[in-house]
């Protein structure tokens, strides 16, 4: 099992929530975040004077996946996520130790 | 906690014992001195009032007021005072009929200022939503607090001293039926003139005063008052000390706004500059560029000076950080709910429904906020790329302030141009103030309000076109401005506008600086920090965007 985590640009969630639902991916969880990367936030004008947003707001999804999916979701989120500019967000995959379904208490690939 | 309590609960105690005392013995002491006071024509220009009739009695229904009496002059055919006598002999039933028809000119006149009245109490409501649209969420309940506070604080001490303190020498109204209980006005000799400096009737609007049109007065200029005591609240916002805000909303309200507006509009020594040395018809400020919105803006310049900018404002080598507005739609709602409370300010102000010039005086009024709002936005997007939508709204009501002193007395293209003018010298004010003298205004109240109203009675004393105003503040003919001849008036309108600087300003400081030695101007840089909501005011605006435990 693989935990897949991808910041993307909040615009951006319903096509990749499209995205994922259809590569098989049963349950995700999606969070509002901040942030920045390489770009360093970018700057405002209010009132005539300039300011710095350091954090840009961006989505978080993390959904837990049989190792088996994990390249068609990852092409998927690419293809979904990507707009070309800078910003775009990034994917992380993690080896997943165990899941546990609350409800019934079944473990492993069940609970997925 | 308990001391805490304790002493609260000991203050409320003390303030409602002083009104007690205050509203049974104030207005039996001022009943005991009826002097004849001034009883030139008050703020707007009613028609003046018919020959000398004893002592005046207060009406407590208005039953009594509106005799055929106003009717004389009504209209250009409307009767005059001879044929009156002459006809109503032989027609007892058309003189019956008049008394009617007077009755309802007076009623007319009161229904259109009581309802003007609570359009610009709506403007609460405006001024509210547009400092806590331009404050941070941590502030926001702080904010609005300081906002719903000062009408209520307001409303007490203007009843408790203020009113009379303003109102208690004007001689009332004839347009509202009278009123003619007011006519107590303290005044000096000086150069062999008299100067009025306050009035000495009507405090706690006691049994003498207990009178429909006065009654009428009191609502009408309270909420006037209110919307000058609101203004500092904005330039102050994020970091005033509520116990020291609720003291200057007494003092404010009871003593600061009403002398001043005394002086212009309870009969008082501005507006007899005409009367005693033949400058134009005296300062003439139709709904208060000065009395209202400068009083409003150098108090909230003094206050924000003496309160120093917030943390993070500025940085070591002087200059300035932008603290975005949480809340901007917040902010454009509130701006276009002071547009259309302005339609009660403005109009309103002529206190009478009768006098048709209302459509020339909202039409003015129209167009000076489009003005300065599309001025305000052109000035940005010159010079910083982009419209910035906060600058617009403050060009929106940096328009209504100007045109407040002169919308009775100018031509359309006239109120165009004040209002091209004020949007500009709105953006202009700002950045001075924020970077040359670093005073920090988060809602640019000073602008808006000092600024322009400052702009707002000279362009009345330049562009008064001699159309509008006979008889105002008691002299005859028109109001006339400079460009139309009559440069006296001009300088009358400096006069009004220096005075109002020098005394707003010293009674501000005083005020103040006593404030800050008793209880202190400031919160402290921690409560600053965590925000006003928690400590100050004990509810968070948005407790929901905050994680936090909740119960099914």
């Amino acid at each position: 099992m693989k935990k897949i985590e991808a910041i993307i640009k909040p615009f951006k969630l319903d096509e990749v929530k499209k995205a994922l639902t259809e590569a098989g991916v049963t349950g995700m969880t999606v969070s509002e975040v901040k942030g920045f990367g390489r770009q360093k936030g970018h700057s405002e004008v209010y009132r005539g004077a300039e300011y710095v947003v350091d954090f840009i707001p961006k989505i978080k999804i993390e959904a837990a996946v049989n190792a088996e999916l994990v390249p068609a979701v990852v092409e998927r989120i690419l293809t979904a996520a990507r707009t070309g500019k800078i910003g775009d967000g990034k994917i992380f995959v993690f080896d997943l130790e165990e899941v546990i379904r609350i409800r019934t208490g079944e473990r492993g690939k069940e609970a997925l | 906690m308990k001391s805490h309590l304790r002493k609260w609960t000991k203050w409320m105690l003390c303030l409602a014992a002083l009104m007690l005392v205050a509203g049974t013995i104030l207005p039996a002491m001022a009943a005991d001195e009826p002097k004849p006071g001034d009883n030139a024509a008050s703020a707007a220009a009613a028609p003046a009032a018919p020959a000398a009739a004893p002592a005046p009695v207060p009406d407590p229904t208005g039953a009594n007021s509106g005799t055929i009496s106003d009717t004389i002059g009504a209209a250009v055919n409307a009767p005059t005072d001879n044929d009156i006598k002459m006809y109503g002999k032989s027609e007892p039933l058309a003189l019956k009929l008049g008394a009617v028809i007077g009755h309802n000119r007076v009623a007319i006149n009161m229904v259109w200022t009581l309802v003007c009245g609570f359009l610009v109490m709506y403007m609460q409501v405006g001024f509210a939503m547009v400092e806590t649209g331009f404050t941070r969420a941590k502030n926001a309940s702080h904010t609005m607090a300081m906002n719903i506070m000062i009408y209520i604080v307001g409303i007490l001490a203007y009843w408790l001293i203020g009113f009379a303190l303003q109102m208690g020498g004007g001689g009332g109204n004839a347009g509202l039926g009278g009123g003619g209980v007011l006519n107590g006005e303290f005044v000096v000799k000086l150069f062999g003139k008299d100067f009025g400096l306050f009035g000495t009737k009507g405090f706690c609007l006691g049994e003498n005063v207990y009178d429909t049109a006065v009654f009428t007065l009191f609502l009408f200029n309270m909420v006037f008052m209110d919307t000058a005591a609101t203004i500092p609240t904005g330039a102050m916002a994020e970091r005033w000390k509520f116990s020291a805000f609720m003291v200057y909303g007494f003092a404010m309200a009871g003593i600061i706004y009403p002398l001043y507006a005394n002086w212009v509009w309870g009969g008082g020594w501005l507006s007899q500059l005409g009367n005693n040395f033949g400058l134009g018809h005296g300062h003439v400020d139709f709904a208060g560029s000065s009395v209202v919105h400068m009083t409003g803006g150098v108090c909230a310049l003094v206050g924000a000076w003496v309160l120093g900018p917030r943390l993070g404002k500025y940085n070591n080598d002087g200059t300035a950080n932008a603290i975005p507005g949480h809340h901007i739609p917040m902010a454009v709602v509130g701006t276009l709910i002071l547009a259309f409370g302005w339609f009660g300010f403005n109009p309103g102000s002529t206190l009478a429904g009768t006098d048709l010039r209302i459509a020339v005086v909202a039409v003015n009024t129209m167009l000076a906020s489009a003005a300065g709002g599309l001025s305000g936005a052109i000035y940005m997007w010159i010079k910083y790329g982009k419209p910035d939508l906060s600058m617009s709204c403050n060009g929106l009501l940096a328009g209504l302030v100007a045109i407040t002193a002169p919308c009775a007395f100018v031509t359309a293209p006239a109120a165009v141009l004040i209002g091209l003018v004020a949007g500009a010298l709105c953006c202009f004010s700002v950045f001075f103030l924020d970077r040359k003298i670093r005073v920090d205004d988060p809602v640019g109240a000073v602008a808006v309000h000092g600024a322009n109203g400052a702009w707002g009675v000279l362009a009345l004393g330049l562009f008064a076109d001699g159309k509008y105003g006979d008889g105002f503040n008691g002299v005859k003919g028109t109001v006339t401005g400079l460009l139309y001849g009559d440069a006296s008036q001009f300088f009358a309108q400096v006069i009004g506008m220096v005075t109002n600087i020098v005394f707003v300003a010293i009674a501000s400081f005083i005020t103040f600086k006593i404030i800050d030695l008793i209880i202190g101007m400031r919160v402290s840089e921690e409560v600053e920090m965590v925000g006003l909501d928690q400590h100050e005011v004990a509810v968070e605006a948005y407790p929901d965007f905050n994680t936090r435990k909740t119960s099914l």
